[in-house]
């Protein structure tokens, strides 16, 4: 038989307890390095669209508040365009769509203020919801959690990742709930009850 | 076919029998942060397709060297050089794709305010360090060896030396966080977070080679470390309806 000649993927290994050493040196307070971190705000003054505020933590299977846990997100602008390579054109300019959030070290609590992104279409065209990709790591995560945010305001019925979950009583851990004017609410659960779902996409 | 159609395909299917399990009671902080139930899997949206890209701008020029860019005096340590190339799954070199890193100094202390080990805090070494991959994948970093240190999980576990990864493709959905460790370290064998993966061959593919083609004589020795992200399928019938 001939040899498919692919290369594997490197694996995954945890971001351990340190990850903030590399990815947030200044918000550990290691300064003088780099003149900021990476990824601090998803958009720009003047981004088009309703800007929101979306807050949290994330817990691990024991009910404790994770005060080490590290992610990114990722959007499309208001008009549901990814910037990038996305092929249907160029996003708002002042959208990059992607943040890196921490927890803070003390609360566990994490912010991300952001545009709610506009709709964006799944593979065979049908539009999907308007939705926020996560990426987690933290110690104690072998390989990156993939999740979603979308939120409780949206028509959230149709959309085509939404449809795939069997468990219908769990789609509700990816909606944030409204708590105020532009402020939304959204609590992750890595293991147990109300755990969250977590994709392999 | 120039990079703006390569970059836009669907991701291949991450292997997660090559990857380690969520569950692996051999690093016990693995056991209350791994989901229980089944991930929800499908292929990839445009969601995951696409990704932030970085610019040159935002790379200063000792951003790479981790022995002089904390304090501009030279850390103390093995003095080594890290390079090599980020790949896809097709063999290709994926340019200008970010690579940040992360270590303990020589003796193995972290500078951060979590880390109590006895070894003392190098002045000189902050312990980070970013590129941007070059046009043929390529990217590489001056620093020093790290040091092994003990943690606590079983009573006498020690991390073998390793760098900590952070790898950026073209598509989030590519992401990827690892750890290089070095050729010959008895500690890799016996270290449970190495454990976690379960594939031997997968745990090799973590194992930098010394390279004394890229050493530099009375300066430095190296190691080289080739990173595979997710590749695209080439595939244009890709847009169909489900179920066709």
């Amino acid at each position: 038989m001939q040899d498919l000649d692919y290369l594997k993927e490197t694996p995954s290994q945890t971001g351990g307890p340190y990850v903030h050493i590399g990815l947030t040196p200044n918000k550990l307070g290691i300064e003088g390095i780099y003149p900021v971190d990476l990824g601090e705000s998803p958009i720009r003054d003047g981004a088009k669209g309703e800007i929101v505020t979306i807050t949290g933590t994330v817990s691990d299977g024991a009910g404790m508040v994770m005060r080490d846990a590290l992610m990114e997100s990722w959007q499309a602008d208001a008009a549901g365009i990814y910037p990038g390579n996305d092929p249907r054109g160029a996003a708002d300019p002042n959208v990059t769509g992607w943040a890196r959030i921490i927890a803070d070290f003390d609360s566990g609590e994490w912010v991300l203020k952001t545009v709610k992104p506009g709709r964006v279409p799944f593979p065979d065209g049908r539009m999907m919801a308007p939705h926020i990709s996560l990426w987690i790591v933290a110690r104690g995560i072998n390989l990156a959690l993939q999740t979603r945010i979308y939120f409780e305001d949206e028509d959230n019925e149709a959309c085509p990742v939404l449809q795939r979950i069997e468990h219908r009583a769990r789609v509700t851990t990816l909606i944030a709930k409204k708590s105020g004017a532009g402020q939304y609410r959204f609590d992750i659960v890595l293991q147990g009850d109300n755990e969250t779902v977590f994709f392999d996409i | 076919m120039n990079p703006s159609q390569t970059d836009r395909g669907p991701l291949f299917f991450r292997d997660r029998d090559w990857h380690p399990a969520a569950y692996t009671p051999g690093y016990k902080t693995s056991m209350t942060r791994a989901p229980f139930r089944p991930l929800v899997a499908m292929g990839s949206t445009l969601s995951e397709e696409t990704g932030p890209a970085f610019g040159h701008s935002m790379i200063g020029a000792l951003d790479n060297n981790l022995i002089l860019n904390f304090t501009g005096q030279p850390a103390i340590g093995e003095r080594i050089i890290m390079h090599g190339r980020v790949l896809d799954e097709n063999g290709r070199g994926v340019p200008h794709v970010l690579v940040e890193i992360w270590q303990a100094n020589a003796g193995g202390r972290y500078r951060h305010k979590k880390d109590s080990y006895a070894a003392p805090l190098d002045p000189n070494f902050g312990g980070c360090g970013r590129t941007l991959s070059g046009p043929d994948g390529a990217y590489e970093f001056l620093t020093v060896r790290p040091g092994a240190y003990p943690w606590p999980n079983r009573v006498n576990d020690w991390r073998p030396m390793h760098i900590h990864i952070s790898v950026f493709g073209s598509g989030f959905g590519q992401r990827l966080i690892t750890q290089l460790y070095f050729e010959g370290d008895p500690l890799i064998a016996r270290c449970p977070i190495v454990k976690t993966i379960g594939n031997d061959k997968a745990i090799q593919a973590l194992i930098a080679p010394l390279d004394m083609n890229r050493a530099i004589p009375m300066d430095c020795l190296a190691y080289r470390f080739d990173i595979v992200l997710r590749g695209r399928r080439q595939s244009f019938f890709e847009n169909r309806k489900e179920g066709m």
